[in-house]
């Protein structure tokens, strides 16, 4: 920034007043040649672009000189040979970045996330340069512009404009002659800041890159525009007192006096710590620097510190030291490079704590790490936001804490600021001639402004094939007396969780003759129903009480749920089971992680004496929170227990509304793992196998309870459709049924079968709302209905009449194991039941159940389904599956 | 009606559109351009294009362009020349 950006940053005015029509065409005419241009060159290749830029950084190269002249004649700021130095990098540092980079189609690829990005031009750029670094700007946003296939039309700062222009017309010469598009660059001529509004807000130019003062970028960002800016700079360094100090002054020197100070990421306040700070002031004036007294200081400030306004007097910005000495009447000697002026604050009360575009470097003694830091902060905040800060320093912490406590773009490490900030020299940095400052600063980046803010980056998506997965216990023993599996796992302290009917019936006895010998056993009686959190937390005192390494959970859904929560509690205490039930969309997603690290560890047998809710294979686990008054629903596969045994002989004396309650649950879990946006051909085939099971075995199960193979088979049927669910999930007759059941006081497997025929022709109905599921390809569920009834031998030659076929068998089935067919019939009366739709739709749609369903239910669907319910027969007629489907 | 059917070569966009134009005054309804063969347009042509559009649009003739390749169609779609023509595969 220099002399009219410092004017700038007090007036810039957003201009408003109409510009003649002749001018107005004139702009309109450059406009949509650059837009011609911009349009045409969307056709080059990589290879036409790449052609057209080596020449025209030779071209650069070869004008170095020159361009550095012409600016320093026509600004009067700087140094002639820095500036060279300016339009190499400009050139040849960009250039060697740049020039193997993809900016044309394909520019990256990511092959393990499907991603591809693929650059698309922005068009028209509006560029405003500045005066401190004239020619060195637009050589680099012309080498940008090409390597991005982008036009851009200039704006170079007035007093600036001639140097400006010759460089945009050696670049054109350059690009044009090798196959650019005519009408790529455009230099405004004798412009105004109306000529500038005009073009900043003209509905062709894409983006404005407004390198320059304040105003200028902030007119930028005014105009509703993209706009890349950069801020304002005021550049702490900190010298701390491990820092190599011959290299902190020398680089110092450089930055400060490079270009006579005019980058505005050079050094503006050195902050010294103590121990240091008079060896490091003598190193300074030993190469060249002159130290100024109070007198001196005072003098120095009156002259290039604007009183009124507290920032720098813009005669002198980019001036030599010994003429600012001149100016101020200090007597320096001829060969000083740098003023230096000791400081003992920050802010307004001290001016030369402002920024300063020249030779002028104000120093600071700290007394602690911690004061630097903060003088350094205040520095930062006092006009330096976002911009470049700076350390010397061996001491890694430091390094750290000043890096965390610095808001800069840019902070450079044991380097000088100016040169290091412009990348590519001193660091990786990109090398640029454009600072973004981030929102500290007013802009949109911190980056140094590259080829990639010339771009519009497209990102191609490929579908990515979810990973998915069957989980399941690695051991599961079944068929009659698998129950003997229990010998071959050795234990020294074993504890038999169960319920009292279980223990009454000898069946606890059964499991313990084959319990190795030596293994001190314990039985705990817990009740029969869903477990409290008082029954957990007194079993976890067993655990611990006999120290047990195995818990053998025998009974049905509850008494197995209780001891996965009470393994789980005994090998994590500090496991909290309110957090661990937090809802989730999707289980490998989810917020909440379950314990890995374990105080103590138990294997976990489940031998199940129910045929429905195959809880011995399933991560879930349902805990009732008396005191709150609610369920809380626990799933993750480290619930799963380590060893599932499913023995018919212990649900041979299961009743017969037992075996039809849980039988029905099964044939649900089954038919909704089937049809999930879950599903994949690992849990088709167990869900598929218990459909099957079920329609042929529940009704021998029910009609004959000692018939060992049905009983077997429901058995063996009930964990295989868990084993679906368990990676599949269920659905919204879940959803629904846990939603009834809680508010009415309905069984399990009841409530499911109330529920299931008006959800089969529900999900096998076109949707009105389909749930996004990068699991399966396309909408499935009546379809895959269609192959359950295939499997069933049902018959039918459409999907519609297939699907009909199977509401129809469920509903046969239902029949014979002499199921209430509608609410109704439980004696709910209508009244009751429409007063309780509100909180049952508003249950069933927290339930996480429905997540998997294929199809989303709306409030209004969840509704309809109740009724439905309610009122029982007549579904078959509401499947209105999706057009066209033949089996 | 009498439509008027030309091809144009890359190699000379701006000639085959001048010879277009001569035609235009005995067109009535639309002439057809086979641009297939173009796979890239420059300045010079787009502003031959332009202009034969404005042509045409004097003289109320309607201009096809068919075989258009996708790049150009953008270059048209940017310079917001597309909706002047209609284009057939």
């Amino acid at each position: 920034m220099a002399t009219h950006e410092v004017q700038e940053r007090v007036h810039f005015p957003i201009v408003t007043e109409s510009l003649s029509a002749e001018r107005i065409a004139d702009l309109e005419k450059l406009v949509s040649q650059a837009r011609a241009a911009a349009a045409v060159f969307t056709q080059f290749t990589q290879e036409d672009v790449d052609r057209i830029v080596k020449p025209m950084v030779l071209a650069g190269l070869d004008h170095a000189q020159h361009l550095a002249r012409l600016a320093v004649e026509e600004t009067r700021l700087g140094v002639m040979e820095d500036k060279v130095i300016k339009n190499m990098v400009a050139t040849e540092f960009v250039y060697n970045y740049i020039k193997d980079k993809p900016t044309v189609g394909i520019i990256r690829e990511f092959p393990e996330r499907n991603l591809v990005e693929v650059a698309e031009p922005i068009g028209v750029i509006f560029s405003i340069t500045p005066i401190t670094n004239p020619t060195s700007t637009v050589l680099f946003k012309c080498i940008m512009a090409i390597k991005t296939r982008n036009a851009v039309i200039f704006s170079p700062h007035p007093n600036a404009w001639r140097c400006c222009s010759e460089a945009v017309r050696i670049m054109y010469e350059a690009a044009l002659k090798h196959g650019a598009p005519e009408g790529v660059f455009a230099c405004l001529e004798a412009h105004t800041l109306q000529d500038n509004a005009y073009l900043m807000r003209h509905k062709d130019v894409g983006l404005i890159d407004a390198t320059g003062g304040p105003g200028a970028v902030k007119a930028a960002y005014s105009s509703g525009k993209p706009a890349l800016g950069v801020g304002p700079g005021n550049t702490p360094v900190y010298l701390e007192k491990t820092a190599d100090l011959n290299t902190a002054v020398t680089d110092i020197i450089l930055s400060k006096t490079f270009d006579n100070g005019t980058i505005c990421a050079s050094e503006q306040t050195a902050v010294i710590d103590d121990e240091i700070y008079d060896v490091v002031l003598k190193k300074f004036a030993e190469l060249g620097a002159h130290i100024c007294n109070e007198r001196e200081r005072e003098l120095l400030t009156r002259t290039v510190i604007d009183p009124t306004t507290g920032l720098m007097q813009p005669t002198a910005v980019g001036q030599k030291a010994t003429d600012i000495a001149r100016f101020a009447g200090l007597s320096v000697r001829p060969d000083t490079k740098l003023l230096i002026a000791p400081i003992q604050g920050v802010g307004r009360e001290h001016p030369l704590s402002a920024e300063k575009l020249f030779p002028v470097l104000a120093v600071y003694r700290a007394k602690s790490v911690d004061e630097a830091l903060k003088v350094c902060v205040d520095v930062n905040h006092a006009g330096g936001l976002g911009h470049t800060a700076a350390i010397f320093s061996r001491n890694e912490e430091v390094i750290r804490k000043f890096g965390e406590a610095i808001n800069a773009g840019r902070i450079l490490v044991n380097s000088p600021g100016s040169v290091g900030a412009v990348g590519g020299v001193y660091n990786d940095l990109p090398p640029t001639f454009s600072f973004g400052c981030g929102t500290g600063g007013g802009n949109s980046t911190t980056d140094n402004v590259n080829i990639y803010h010339y771009l519009n980056i497209k990102r191609v998506a490929r579908r990515t094939q979810a990973h998915m997965w069957f989980r399941v216990p690695n051991q599961i023993y079944f068929n009659m007396n698998a129950v003997e599996n229990v010998r071959q796992f050795p234990s020294r302290s074993t504890i038999i969780m169960t319920n009292p009917a279980l223990e009454k019936f000898g069946h606890v006895d059964i499991v313990r003759r084959y319990i190795p010998e030596g293994t001190h056993v314990h039985v705990s009686v817990i009740p029969d129903a869903e477990p409290e959190v008082k029954v957990v937390m007194q079993g976890v005192e067993a655990l611990n009480f006999y120290k047990a390494d195995q818990i053998i959970a025998l009974g049905g859904g509850s008494v197995i749920d209780a001891a996965k929560i009470m393994k789980l509690k005994y090998e994590s205490p500090g496991a909290d089971l309110e957090e661990l039930a937090a809802p989730f969309l999707d289980l490998r997603k989810r917020v909440i992680q379950y314990p890995t690290e374990k105080l103590n560890w138990a294997r976990l047998i489940a031998i199940s004496t129910t045929s429905g809710t195959g809880s011995e294979v399933t991560p879930f686990a349902v805990l009732t929170d008396k005191e709150r008054g609610r369920k809380v629903t626990l799933a993750d596969y480290s619930l799963s227990p380590d060893v599932a045994i499913v023995d018919p002989q212990f649900v041979m004396s299961m009743p017969q509304g037992l075996t039809a309650d849980t039988g029905i649950d099964c044939l649900t879990h089954a038919l909704e793992a089937g049809v999930s946006s879950y599903a994949s051909a690992y849990t088709d085939s167990n869900a598929m196998q218990a459909i099957r099971m079920v329609f042929k075995y529940l009704p021998i199960a029910y009609e004959h309870p000692r018939d060992e193979e049905a009983r077997s088979m429901m058995h063996n049927a009930a964990c295989i459709a868990a084993m679906a669910f368990a990676n599949a999930s269920v659905g919204v007759n879940h959803a629904l049924a846990h939603a009834f059941g809680a508010r009415f006081g309905v069984a399990h497997g009841r409530a499911n079968a109330l529920m299931l025929p008006h959800v089969i022709a529900y999900n096998a109905s076109v949707p009105t709302k389909f749930l996004p599921s990068p699991y399966q390809k396309g909408y499935i569920a009546h379809k895959k209905y269609a192959t359950i009834a295939d499997l069933l031998g049902l018959g039918g030659h459409t999907i519609d009449e297939k699907v009909k076929n199977l509401v129809a068998a469920t509903e046969q089935l239902l029949d014979q194991l002499r199921f209430p067919r509608s609410i109704a019939d439980l004696g709910i009366s209508k009244e009751e039941f429409e007063r309780a739709m509100p909180e049952l739709t508003k249950l069933a749609f927290d339930d996480p159940s429905w997540r998997s369903n294929p199809r989303m239910p709306l409030m209004s669907e969840l509704v309809d389904l109740f009724w439905k319910a309610y009122q029982g027969r007549g579904t078959t007629k509401a499947v209105n599956v999706p057009r066209q489907q033949t089996a | 009606m009498i439509a008027v059917w030309l091809k144009v070569d890359e190699e000379r966009i701006v000639q085959a559109l001048h010879e277009a134009e001569e035609k235009l005054d005995s067109v009535e309804g639309e002439v057809a351009l086979d641009v297939s063969s173009v796979r890239r347009i420059d300045p010079g042509a787009l502003r031959a294009i332009e202009e034969f559009a404005d042509i045409a649009d004097d003289k109320g003739v309607k201009v096809v362009l068919r075989g258009v390749d996708v790049g150009v169609y953008k270059v048209l779609k940017l310079v917001k020349l597309a909706s002047r023509f209609s284009f057939v595969s």
